[in-house]
């Protein structure tokens, strides 16, 4: 057995590249020609994405009377599509932002895939609110602007906290990820032949030289902007959390959502991450740079967000005992052993029992193994969602006015078709952008720093 | 045919070690406009080129607070002054609703000004050329190597003291860079007649664009508002049915639907007579009968029609359905009861559609036979 000297954190980058081989192999899928797979798997996603746009343009002709939201439950699939999607988003952010923040530097190798994942996650999301009022030609209304009929929107509603949360964190995301991507696009700019590549980088690197008198300033604006995201990524969850904890249905209204919600959030961005993250490596050879201890180390964060989903689904029945109030009893015993029983279970076993697994390393290093398990996570993260939404409306405080939810082949379509939507900016970004930040990883290479050995 | 005015003279290094030795003494020698080009940020090298710290946090301090303050001051005037809504009585002025939403204007604003005030102040934008782009020393610095460019321009600028410095510091290369001023020079381009127009063009197509989507795009069919609908409208005419009339009377003897008249009015023992089941007792059936009455029934006559009722005392108790006076009934009787009450029970006609009334009666049926089985029951 050998002993792991723990006083050395472990180098972020293995083999010892050179500077010029990383440049090469992380430009590499820009330069080439995408191949027959690339192809192949852009005509997957882009027929998931054609059978949402299906399912959307029978719900836009026909109305919401295409899904399965009946009376009391208004609030279906789409609901549970924003919510799941926004938290796919915001493993992007952690990584990028609160990783930087404690100076984690194996996020470098990782941090520009996942916040391009946020950006396109959040752009999913941001659909299925103007997907779920039926009629999205009237978004405008949802922006408060001094208009001739002298209304506002309701400030004090979690619903416009949520349009004010989600833009917010889209363009911060955004900008978070173009600042990155200024000396990327500098360093490709230098290395290109084509006279339009040359022109397009030019513009967009903004005449950006390498300079230490710039960098300087980027770092300072980089880490300013990573402690605004830090919190903001906090804040956006626990704004969606509040769409639901701010009414008085049983099973919403309650404390515990927003610091809930945020860790199920994390923990299914980092299983979505880790997914991708495990094709990247393996086609664009990039194994020595987003590292096995790279997803093992994600894998902890996936344990440790689990577990506190874990906790908060215990404390939920917690608390609704010892509340003593009889709806909230009735709402949990409901969940668990109601008409949705089957939906608690899939997601309790998903999201606190195997996620476990990784108690032991050999399952922590296997690849096979922890992509299964996290796309069990990510279908046990649905189904929270789906659980909270859609058991609470449907048996609310009126027994006689209880219903059991039951989705349409329209609902599955917009749902197929928003994954669709989401891998193909995947997809796309793969073979526009570098997914691996060229300067943040020449910086951690060993040997990249100075050793002040003349002190 | 423009000429070649100098630049500065660059030098390339090999390693992080020596590139910060190197700026130590260029900064040591006196030099001022120099610059160090490395790939990605070394560290200490502020420290060895002795920059002032940024100031661009204070953007991001100043634009925040400004941004947080002015948001709670407007929402205060929307929400007291311009548009005071009532929502359950709560106050004009809740600053707890109101911080998410200036959590995030602060957030959004602070962020962006702290970009775009690195982007003028820092990056010169929209000035984009330089004399460093595309020369090979850029080429280098952008992959592996560390360099140091002294300019021209320096007071202290001589050309053979800065190689005899860059060569007895250890530079792999040494090369002067040269600019044409047609191509490359340092007037902020930010007022040239091109970027202006450049942002007018763009003011005009957002506006413009904006402007037509709301007023002219939103009102093409199909976008009708649900202004114009297919039905009947209160005091105007219509031409559906002819004759003006929007809504023709009704044949007589029309039922409305659900609305079948019942017809055992006060009459119990006709009703247990003539009424029979129409639903098989199937598990189907049973099973809807019992989540209505447990909805419906329970409370006042237990879950199990044993009299043993929830409402503690609130309501006369009712009598026991495993009566042998019930269990002999028919289940027209039965049903008659729901139908219209009986006493101080209310009628459930209302609240059961027909057939859910049967089903209940079918349930009674079940939890009758449960307390009095009979011998075939048990095998
Ligand atoms: C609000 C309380 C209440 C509810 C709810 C209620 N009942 Fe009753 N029920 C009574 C009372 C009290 C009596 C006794 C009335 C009397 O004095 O004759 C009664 C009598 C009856 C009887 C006649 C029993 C007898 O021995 O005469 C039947 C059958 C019956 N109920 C069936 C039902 C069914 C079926 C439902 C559900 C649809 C129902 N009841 C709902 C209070 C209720």
């Amino acid at each position: 057995m050998t002993t792991i000297d723990y006083s050395q954190e472990l180098p972020v980058v293995e083999g010892r590249p050179t500077l010029q081989e990383i440049n090469e192999l992380i430009a590499k899928p820009l330069d080439t020609k995408p191949d027959k797979k690339y192809y192949i798997a852009l005509a997957i996603t882009l027929t998931m994405l054609l059978i949402g746009v299906i399912g959307l343009g029978l719900t836009f002709y026909y109305g919401v009377g295409m899904w399965g939201n009946n009376n009391p439950v208004g609030w279906g699939f789409p609901i549970v599509n924003f919510v799941f999607w926004v938290g796919i988003g915001h493993a992007g952010t952690l990584i990028s932002a609160i990783l930087f923040l404690f100076r984690q530097k194996w996020r470098n190798g990782i941090a520009r895939f996942a916040e391009g994942m946020t950006i396109f996650a959040v752009m999913t999301a941001g659909l299925f609110p103007l997907i779920h009022v039926g009629r999205p030609w009237l978004a405008g209304y949802l922006i408060p602007y001094p208009n001739q009929h002298s209304l506002w929107v309701d400030f004090n509603s979690p619903l416009v906290w949520d349009v004010f949360a989600v833009s917010t964190y889209f363009t911060v995301s955004f900008i978070f990820w173009y600042v990155g991507l200024i000396p990327d696009l500098a360093t490709l700019r230098d290395r290109a032949t084509s006279k339009i590549k040359k022109t397009i980088y030019s513009i967009f690197s903004l005449g950006w030289r390498h300079s230490n008198r710039h960098w300087q300033h980027y770092e300072m604006v980089y880490l300013v902007l990573a402690g605004f995201a830090t919190p903001l990524v906090l804040s956006v969850h626990t704004i969606v959390s509040f769409d639901f904890a701010v009414s008085i249905l049983p099973g919403w209204h309650s404390t515990i959502f927003p610091p809930y919600f945020v860790a199920g959030a994390v923990f299914s961005g980092f299983a979505m991450v880790q997914n991708v993250l495990i094709f990247i490596r393996k086609i664009f050879n990039y194994e020595h740079i987003i590292t096995l201890d790279t997803l093992e180390k994600m894998n902890k964060i996936i344990i440790l967000t689990g577990s506190m989903v874990g906790y908060a689904y215990a404390m939920e029945f917690f608390t609704a005992w010892y509340s003593g109030v009889q709806p909230e009893q009735f709402t949990f015993i409901n969940r668990a052993f109601g008409p949705y029983a089957w939906a608690y279970w899939i997601m309790v076993s998903c999201n606190v029992l195997f996620p476990q697994l990784f108690w032991i390393k050999k399952i922590r290093r296997s690849i096979p193994i922890m992509f299964v398990i996290a796309v069990l996570v990510n279908v046990g993260m649905w189904f929270e969602r789906f659980v909270i939404t859609v058991t609470s409306l449907s048996r609310d405080f009126l027994p006689s006015s209880w219903a059991y939810f039951k989705p349409t082949l329209v609902d599955g379509a917009i749902l197929l078709g928003s994954f669709g939507f989401f891998f193909t900016w995947i997809l796309l970004f793969t073979k526009s952008l570098p997914v691996v930040s060229i300067a943040e990883i020449k910086s951690v290479v060993p040997g990249a720093q100075p050793s002040h050995e003349e002190h | 045919m423009s000429e070649k005015i100098l630049y500065s003279y660059t030098a390339l290094f090999d390693t992080p070690n020596q590139i910060i030795k190197a700026a130590k003494k260029v900064k040591e020698e006196g030099y001022t406009k120099y610059d160090v080009n490395t790939p990605y940020p070394i560290h200490g090298m502020d420290a060895a080129m002795e920059l002032k710290p940024s100031l661009l946090p204070y953007v991001a301090l100043v634009v925040g607070l400004t941004a947080a303050i002015s948001m709670i001051i407007f929402l205060w005037w929307q929400n007291t002054i311009d548009y005071p809504l009532n929502i359950g009585g709560k106050p004009f002025f809740a600053l707890p609703a109101y911080i998410p939403v200036t959590f995030e204007v602060t957030v959004l604003s602070a962020s962006i000004a702290t970009v775009v005030a690195m982007l003028f102040f820092v990056f010169k934008f929209p000035n984009n050329v330089h004399p460093l782009h595309d020369t090979d020393y850029m080429k280098r610095v952008s992959v592996d190597k560390y360099g140091i460019s002294i300019q021209a321009e320096d007071p202290l600028f001589e050309a053979e003291k800065v190689k005899s410095l860059f060569n007895s510091l250890g530079a792999s290369s040494i090369t002067p860079i040269y600019y044409s001023d047609e191509l490359v020079n340092f007037k902020p381009k930010i007022l040239e007649p091109k970027f202006i127009s450049f942002l007018i063009i763009l003011f005009i197509v957002v506006s413009g664009a904006t402007y037509i989507t709301l007023n002219k795009l939103l009102f093409l069919p199909p976008y009708s508002w649900m202004m114009v609908q297919d039905k009947v409208i209160a005091q105007k005419t219509s031409d559906f049915f002819g004759g003006g009339s929007g809504m023709l009377t009704p044949v007589k003897g029309t039922v409305a639907r659900g609305f079948l008249p019942y017809k055992f009015d006060k009459k119990p023992e006709l009703a247990a007579k003539e009424l029979v089941n129409p639903l098989m007792p199937v598990k189907k059936n049973i099973e809807l009968g019992k989540t209505k009455f447990n909805i419906y029934c329970s409370p006042c006559h237990g879950y199990h029609a044993e009299g043993k009722s929830r409402l503690r005392g609130q309501f006369p108790i009712p009598p026991s359905l495993h009566s042998d006076k019930v269990r002999n009934w028919s289940d027209g009787r039965i049903y008659h009861v729901i139908t219209e009450g009986q006493n101080v029970m209310p009628s459930y006609a209302h609240q059961l559609s027909r057939q859910e009334r049967w089903a209940i009666v079918l349930y009674i049926r079940a939890l009758q036979r449960s307390l009095n089985a009979k011998e075939s029951d048990l095998q």
